[in-house]
């Protein structure tokens, strides 16, 4: 490999697997596509191994378009263990509904390339692309289940609501090239310097925002996710939730703090507004939820409200804890659905709470994997959401946003009844009817455990990976 | 020469117009082409920005924008078939079984 | 060496994990994972011993812990000849326990739990010991009380177990409240928690301050090593399996308030005031439970306040500044009351669970390695020369009176006369005279299996023989206070006025020998009445079989009261008034949200018109900027 495509090396490797899938899509056998997601699984794993030896590397590509810094090795990271523990997830999880394809995986990958090429754009045109190809392969695979009409409704609001948002962010590009004459993030800054008060940049930065608030689910924008997630396969629900939520972060992360630093004060008090009514938002509505898939859904909404307490701390400790907050919000959030998806009732998905009812006296230890799962998500030491939100909390703190600390520390009470209702439910309630039980996916499991081990390794040792977030940041802060 | 600020003053109005069908319209397919016509009010613009800088890469920019408006077509597309296929009829007030 | 040090709490926590992660399928096998994991564990100390031997000591992190803002704290190990010392009796008498729990535990239904407990306490303990600061410290010593509080109530069946574990994990509490808010006054005065850090700024603390957080530490110290007022919990605790009495409630874990003090002797030092207390709390407790030994019929309890008497000479040791004689009669105790514990462990197995030494009698010729071993075991207690404990407890003695203590030593020496007594008594009434037991039970008793009697049996070597080896007086101190003088400086020898070290060594022998002759003549000269060693024939009687009402006097001081405001609290205050409020909250938003998730209509149009209006809504925001 050339020396000019090494800071590319995980962007390469993950589209040169999703190449390799569409030919091996072509060969037989026609039925029976498990060997695909084996294919898929090596790919991304190589990436993840082959973006953690970039580490400390800087590096451009495609004249400037393309960066590597500590920022997008980590994001890229995120996005990897997102996407990995998906592909393990979906393998029985598609056979059992009947959908196994080699379509499913190659738009997996597509998606995945997507995300990692946002963490790692430095230009406004790239993150279009990047985010369109992201989005387009999650709008097929959202509607995967053809036959089921909450699989196609869920497909259209997402894929028409998206397209509307891309619609506003498109305008905000031409409007930041009208006001600036140029797409690049580095000489926007320059440029934004001195014409801080033109309405067209102002125009085009909040059109901009309404793109990422869109993929990163923030309110008002959210309103597509509760629908989305619950109708859409849940694995492929993980990975909207997880990886094109931290991909939607990377791209606005690295947009706000360098290249509108000039307006931070203005942005931070804008998004101070949107933190507080996302998570009270998304906790309120989570309470009134029965349907765990559509209560994760809430509850994915109020967390993106924390992570957005970090960013408007800012800082290396804001900025900091929110990439440690993405890293811990993917394990988390991946394990719970997942111990989801594992679970069915008759033919049909567990996702009703009755459903829950019961399971730990018959499936002690799936039940205590996800009362773990929900109690990372409330912020219980000494898993990783504990760390997580203590750190972003704490860097709000620290820059004197007081309230802002105090209304997500209440929040995080709220949060606990919807959490803690489902470990009453599997450990306290009697189980009635058909018996709720999991199904027997050896790969399942195995993505089960590694999110457990993040969740643990994040909660007993953050210090470690929180220097690493710390120094990823570095770059967008300079 | 007509001035530049005419093409940006279009280019608002035709987004505004994509914006409105949007919202008012309860057919898929119309709603989708009121979204292309979003894309299409930012291609003017850029466009004409480009031709003020007197750069090319505004015009590339567009290019880039029209095929990832094709691709959105041939997705859109597909979805709408299968939820055609489905229910047999095409509005979107239909597609509520999920919500609250 | 660095490797070596992190390998003796790995092989534990290995061995922790295996038997809690696969007991179920290991199950009576779990001791061929738990006794090799602490043996090599025991193979590490040994090393380090030795490299700490030729002079070198270790400080290292293994990971950066937490990170706050300023405040940042690492796990961190120190190893100097003071944890070297610990860290072998911990993990050595630790391995001989495991091997005899062996036979002790064998055929017990919850025997996979019964060895990941007690590897998980070989862990924590170790950890405690090689903490290289306070927070470490702090963590693993309430993580030992959390193995003893499994440990005590182990057969959790029993109600009186459960019930022990709870009151030993309350009243540790109780201490453990002084030793967190020490703690954290230690970080406010000095703004840091390491070891050497803290002792090195210690001077600029001023005298005061310095004994508040020497007391507040010590409170934790007393709750833990079960000194007055704290110590009830300490005799209840012996309803745990006798291994765990041995290990945790004999030898290892309850000495960790000595090895506090010791290693925070500086702090102490720089209070003076802290440092008498620490000698008069330990004096006063040492003669107070050496009172109600006398008294007690249960062997184990004997043994529990045996224990408490001799922390008590420990304390009294570190209080007077002698804290290598503290540290090696800890180390000598640790093998003596081990073995003793264990050989009461080997009576109470042979006799199909019977504790009550009125029932025992006669044992003598039925369980020959037991009887010798208990009786080393016992004349190492009662100080008789040449034993270790002979030499340890002189040694304290002799430091308190040269400290200018006569009284505190006078204490101690009436102490070490009663020592003699009940100990004595107790293996009487155990081995020798008439049977007691009933037919059926005599019928059955044997001696102990091998795996149980061979610990018994190095146990006693290493009574016999430490005292001689390391603990022999000379002009430069004992050979086991030269190899501590890194850690505490060797004192002056200076000439001393009064009684002169020979006669106080042979005043200790007389008493030893006085006490162990006045329980000859009592116990064993004459026939012994079994029905009137437990009636209370005088007052003074009645109050050491009581032991002093210091259980009634908390029951009606603390427990009572306590109960009676909670229960009020429970009904009126948090039924009515907390309750009202939070449900009314609760209520509250739960009726929000019903509200609110109509917004969530289903419809695409509100959608859009949602993102529509957020758009205006931000964009008019930044152009009014």
């Amino acid at each position: 490999m050339s020396a000019a495509l090494v800071p590319l090396a995980p962007l390469l490797l993950v589209a040169a697997t999703a190449g390799l899938l569409i030919v091996l899509d072509l060969l037989p056998p026609r039925e029976g596509k498990g060997h695909l997601g084996v294919v898929a699984l090596a790919g991304v794993v190589a990436a993840l191994a082959g973006a953690l030896t970039l580490w400390g590397r800087e590096g451009r590509a495609f004249g400037g378009m393309l960066l590597l810094d500590n920022f997008a090795v980590f994001l890229d990271v995120v996005i990897c263990y997102a996407a990995a523990l998906v592909l393990l997830l979906s393998m029985d999880y598609l056979r059992r509904n009947g959908m196994e394809s080699g379509e499913y995986y190659i738009l997996v990958l597509l998606a995945t390339l997507g995300m990692m090429l946002m963490a790692q754009a430095a230009d406004l045109i790239v993150i279009f692309l990047a985010l369109e190809l992201m989005s387009l392969s999650l709008y097929v695979l959202a509607g995967l289940f053809r036959g089921r009409l909450t699989s196609a409704e869920s497909s259209m609001k997402y894929f028409l609501l998206g397209a509307f948002a891309t619609g506003f962010f498109v305008y905000g590009i031409a409007l930041i090239y009208g006001a600036t004459g140029t797409t690049a993030l580095d000489r926007i800054a320059a440029a934004s310097g001195g014409l801080q008060r033109d309405p067209l940049l102002l125009i085009g930065f909040g059109l901009l925002l309404v793109g990422f608030g869109f993929k990163i689910s923030s309110v008002p924008f959210h309103m597509w996710v509760p629908d989305v997630y619950e109708g859409a396969p849940t694995s492929v629900t993980a990975l909207i939730a997880t990886g094109s939520k931290a991909a939607g972060f990377a791209a606005l992360l690295r947009v706000l703090f360098s290249t509108f630093k000039v307006a931070q004060p203005d942005w931070a008090l804008l998004l101070w507004v949107v933190a507080v009514l996302t998570m009270t938002l998304g906790n309120v509505i989570a309470i009134a939820q029965s349907n765990l898939k559509r209560m994760l859904a809430y509850s994915s909404i109020a967390h993106v409200g924390y992570m957005l307490v970090g960013v408007v701390a800012g800082g290396a400790l804001g900025a900091g804890g929110v990439l440690f907050y993405l890293l811990m919000y993917t394990f988390t959030t991946v394990g719970a659905f997942g111990a989801i998806l594992l679970l069915e009732r008759g033919r049909q998905e567990a996702v009703e709470l009755d459903d829950y009812a019961g399971l730990a006296a018959r499936h002690p230890l799936l039940a205590l994997t996800l009362a773990l799962f929900l109690l990372s998500l409330v912020g219980m030491p000494p898993t990783a959401g504990f760390a997580g939100k203590f750190y972003v909390f704490g860097a709000a703190i620290r820059s004197g946003y007081i309230w802002l600390a105090v209304i997500a520390v209440l929040n995080s009470a709220v949060a606990a009844y919807y959490y803690l209702r489902v470990v009453v439910y599997m450990y306290m309630r009697e189980a009635e009817g058909v018996p709720t039980r999991p199904a027997p996916s050896f790969a399942g499991r195995l993505a089960l455990g590694v999110a457990l081990w993040g969740v643990f390794q994040l909660g007993l040792m953050p210090a470690p990976v929180l220097d690493l977030a710390q120094a990823a940041v570095a770059p967008l802060l300079r | 020469m007509v001035p530049e600020s005419y093409y940006t003053a279009l280019s608002a109005i035709l987004f505004t117009i994509g914006v409105v069908g949007v919202l008012v319209r309860r057919n898929p397919l119309v709603i989708f082409m009121s979204i292309e016509l979003m894309l299409n009010a930012a291609n003017l613009a850029l466009v004409a920005f480009g031709h003020r800088a007197g750069a090319a890469d505004a015009q590339v920019l567009v290019f880039f924008i029209m095929t990832v408006a094709a691709a959105e077509v041939a997705v859109g597309l597909a979805i709408i078939v299968t939820i055609f296929r489905l229910q047999r009829r095409l509005s979107v007030d239909e597609l509520s079984i999920m919500r609250w | 060496m660095s490797t070596t040090v992190w390998l003796i709490p790995f092989f534990p926590l290995l061995g922790t994990l295996l038997n809690a992660l696969f007991g179920r399928w290991i199950g009576r096998h779990a001791h061929w994972i738990a006794v090799p994991s602490n043996g090599l564990s025991f193979l590490a100390s040994c090393a380090v011993f030795l490299s700490v031997g030729r002079g070198e000591t270790f400080t290292g992190d293994l990971f950066p812990w937490i990170q706050a803002g300023a405040f940042k704290t690492a796990v961190t190990a120190l190893v100097d000849p003071l944890s070297a010392v610990m860290l072998l009796v911990v993990t050595g008498v630790g391995f001989l326990i495991h091997v005899y729990s062996v036979g002790y535990m064998h055929g017990d239904p919850g025997y996979a739990r019964f060895f990941t407990y007690l590897n998980l306490f070989v862990f924590s303990m170790v950890m405690l010991v090689l903490a290289g600061n306070f927070l470490v410290l702090y963590v693993f010593w309430e993580a030992v009380g959390l193995c003893s509080y499994l440990l005590i109530g182990f057969w959790y069946q029993r109600k009186a177990a459960a019930d022990a574990g709870k009151k030993a994990f309350i009243v540790n509490r109780v201490g453990d409240f002084g030793f967190g808010l020490g703690v954290m006054y230690l970080w406010v005065a000095l703004g840091t928690l390491d070891y050497s850090e803290v002792f090195a700024k210690v001077g600029t603390l001023s005298p005061e301050t310095a004994t508040v957080i020497a007391l507040l530490l010590f409170a934790g110290a007393c709750g833990k090593s079960a000194q007055l007022p704290l110590h009830t919990w300490l005799p209840d605790a012996m309803e745990g399996p006798t291994p765990v009495s041995a290990l945790i409630h004999a030898a290892t874990m309850v000495t960790a308030g000595i090895y506090l003090v010791a290693r925070s002797h500086v702090l102490f030092e720089r209070s003076g005031v802290a440092l008498d207390v620490v000698a008069w709390v330990g004096g006063l407790t040492a003669l107070f439970a050496a009172t109600i030994g006398l008294a007690q019929t249960d062997i184990k309890r004997v043994l529990a306040y045996s224990t408490i008497s001799q922390l008590g000479y420990m304390f009294a040791g570190v209080g007077v500044g002698a804290y290598a004689a503290a540290i090696f009669h800890l180390v000598t105790h640790a093998f003596f009351k081990a073995l003793l514990f264990l050989g009461a462990g080997s009576v109470i197995h042979g006799l199909g669970g019977e504790q009550d030494l009125r029932k025992m009698g006669g044992l003598a010729p039925r369980m020959v390695t037991t009887t010798v071993t208990f009786f080393v075991g016992a004349a190492g207690l009662a100080g008789l020369p040449p034993l270790a404990g002979f030499f340890s407890k002189d040694e304290i003695l002799a430091s308190a009176y040269h400290a200018g203590r006569p009284w505190l030593w006078a204490l101690l020496l009436l102490g070490a006369f009663l020592t003699a007594v009940y100990i004595s008594r107790a293996f009487i009434l155990a081995f020798r005279g008439a049977p007691r037991m009933s037919q059926e039970v005599a019928r059955h008793i044997h001696e102990s299996p091998r795996v149980m009697t061979a610990p018994l049996g190095i146990l006693a070597l290493l009574t016999a023989v430490a005292g001689v080896a390391i603990g022999i007086p000379s002009a430069h101190g004992t050979a086991f206070a030269r190899f501590l003088s890194p850690v505490f400086p060797l004192a002056e020898e200076a000439g001393h006025a009064g009684l002169s070290a020979l006669t106080l060594l042979v005043l200790s022998v007389i008493a030893a020998v006085a006490g162990v002759l006045l329980a000859w003549l009592i116990y064993d000269s004459r026939p012994v009445n079994a029905e009137a060693i437990g009636r209370p024939r005088n007052w003074l009687h009645a109050l050491l079989l009581r032991k002093y009402y210091v259980d009634e006097l908390y029951d009606f001081l603390f427990v009572r009261p306590l109960v009676r405001v909670a229960g009020f609290c429970a009904r009126a205050f948090d039924l009515g008034f907390v309750d009202g409020i939070v449900n009314g909250v609760g209520r509250l938003v739960v009726g929000w949200a019903g509200a609110m998730r109509l917004v969530q209509t289903g419809y695409v149009m509100n959608y859009a018109l949602a993102t529509l209006l957020g758009a205006v809504v931000i964009v008019a925001f930044f152009l009014s900027r």
